[in-house]
């Protein structure tokens, strides 16, 4: 389903992805793992048409993105590590937008929404602004509108990043129940590695923009010979702190500290 | 948001428009009230849909302009929505502030064309909704609007000819007067609402839609290359 061979991005003298190699089958649930500023958010946005690649070849369900965007982007979903609603509308008027512009009929896009909110616990709430949302719902928003157009691919950058634990379980029970029953193939990146042990099939350790280990949850754990997956990953990466460039909200953050001086 | 921006038109209606007013009509040139309020009507369209435009920074900042990106849509589709959407805004502003100045005492000198003036308002508004987008789509954080207001916005709004009559200027200001599509614009409101104009209305119609084309390719193309 996504064939990504000697991909690379490089940011003027910075390369943020190094010759990534890698193939996800179709239904599979491949997690890709990295420290900060390890190259994963830059890969997604490569994937899903955001970012031309520097060199390399992706294939996206037997397409080429950088030829066949739209096609492309009609196959995928995708939950981004920021909040991408728009907050002055309800919950439902977000869903129907998303459906607009991806060209799903008005009915099915009345039934889908209905289904897709009341699994994700939200039809109640359908009424309500976005801005009036928790950030627990606010995901869940974000999750259920991916879905809508029935994608074959969803993206998931980070999506359970500032969730208590009652959400992040729940949210990752719905993704594992769509995966299955709709045969959705969900490449997510996550902090969490409990939550990448539980879900994902496979699992890509990428670390300075390189692919440093691939394999099962139990692969990894037996190729550095450790008993968990955290431990796995701190034995491949290190335990060096890393930075990360500022994202937008902490841009608009600082710019907001910057006022009220 | 289209009622909270008509303080800045009021503004210059009111203090320039009854402030000035006595040494304009000294000077012989009539009442200054009914030369500035196509001005300032030029001026609340300008404001508006360039900043429309501009408003892709936020949806930037924010992160909706991510799911727009990444839909199945042609960006110049995107693009020309946005231009339209904030065209509409921008046209609805004009005809709020055109109320007013009815209200203030401006009385265009033939109701029956009032309406012409219609195709002004959107005609200006699409022209400078383009440019919104078009810089909008270049801008990377807002530090860079200030910028864009001092150096791109006020000089457009004060060279165009709303505050004073295009004639016997000196020549790089009679040059950068007519180079400015405001100009167009804000002449062929005063054309059709107090019947005196520097340029025909036929070939300020004709500026506004070059300048339309121009803009809206720019703010396509410039929309087209956006990478997140």
């Amino acid at each position: 389903m996504i064939r990504v061979e000697n991909l690379s991005k490089k940011f003027g003298e910075v390369t943020a992805v190094d010759n990534v190699s890698f193939e996800v089958a179709a239904g599979e649930i491949f997690a890709f793992l990295g420290p900060n500023g390890a190259g994963k958010t830059t890969t997604i946005k490569m994937l899903t048409t955001l970012l031309k690649p520097t060199s390399g070849k992706i294939e996206i369900d037997g397409l080429d993105p950088a030829k066949q965007s739209n096609e492309v982007r009609k196959r995928f979903g995708i939950v981004f590590q920021d909040p991408s609603l728009d907050q002055e509308l309800t919950a439902e008027e977000n869903m129907d937008l998303h459906g607009v512009l991806y060209s799903v009929p008005r009915k099915l896009r009345h039934e889908r929404t209905e289904m897709l909110l009341t699994l994700f616990e939200l039809w109640d709430r359908r009424k309500s602004y976005v801005k009036e949302f928790s950030g627990g719902m606010k995901r869940r928003l974000e999750i259920a509108r991916g879905f809508l157009h029935t994608p074959k691919i969803l993206f998931l950058d980070e999506p359970t990043l500032g969730l208590d634990p009652q959400s992040r379980n729940q949210l990752w029970t719905h993704v594992k129940n769509l995966n299955q029953s709709e045969g959705v193939t969900v490449f997510l990146t996550t902090h969490y590695m409990d939550e990448a042990e539980r879900v994902a099939e496979r699992i890509a350790v990428i670390d300075h923009g390189k692919i440093i280990a691939q394999g099962s949850p139990d692969e990894l754990k037996r190729q550095t010979d450790t008993d968990s997956l955290e431990a796995a990953f701190l034995r491949l990466t290190g335990s060096t702190i890393r930075d990360e460039k500022a994202g937008a909200a902490d841009q608009m953050r600082e710019m907001a500290r910057m006022w009220r001086k | 948001m289209i009622v909270a921006s008509l303080g800045q038109p009021l503004l210059y209606l009111l203090v320039l428009g009854f402030g000035l007013g006595p040494v304009f009509q000294k000077a012989g040139n009539g009442s200054y009230l009914q030369f500035v309020a196509p001005g300032v009507i030029g001026m609340s369209v300008l404001f508006t849909s360039v900043f429309s435009g501009i408003g892709l920074l936020w949806d930037r900042q924010f992160g909706f302009l991510k799911e727009t990106l990444v839909a199945p849509v042609p960006r110049a589709t995107v693009m020309i929505g946005k231009t339209l959407g904030g065209a509409t805004v921008a046209t609805i502003q004009g005809l709020l502030v055109l109320a007013i100045c009815l209200i203030a005492g401006f009385r265009p000198v033939n109701w029956l064309t009032l309406p012409l003036a219609l195709v002004f308002m959107i005609m200006t508004a699409i022209v400078f909704a383009g440019l919104g987008v078009a810089i909008g789509s270049k801008l990377q954080d807002i530090q860079g609007m200030q910028l864009i207001m001092n150096f791109v916005v006020l000089p457009i709004y004060f060279l165009s000819g709303a505050l004073f009559p295009l004639t016997d200027l000196p020549t790089v200001l009679n040059f950068l007067t007519r180079i400015d599509p405001l100009s167009y614009g804000v002449d062929g409101l005063r054309n059709i609402m107090i019947g005196t104009s520097q340029f025909p209305p036929e070939l300020s119609l004709a500026v506004l839609a070059v300048a339309a084309l121009i803009f809206i390719a720019l703010g396509s193309y410039s929309f087209s290359k956006i990478q997140i």
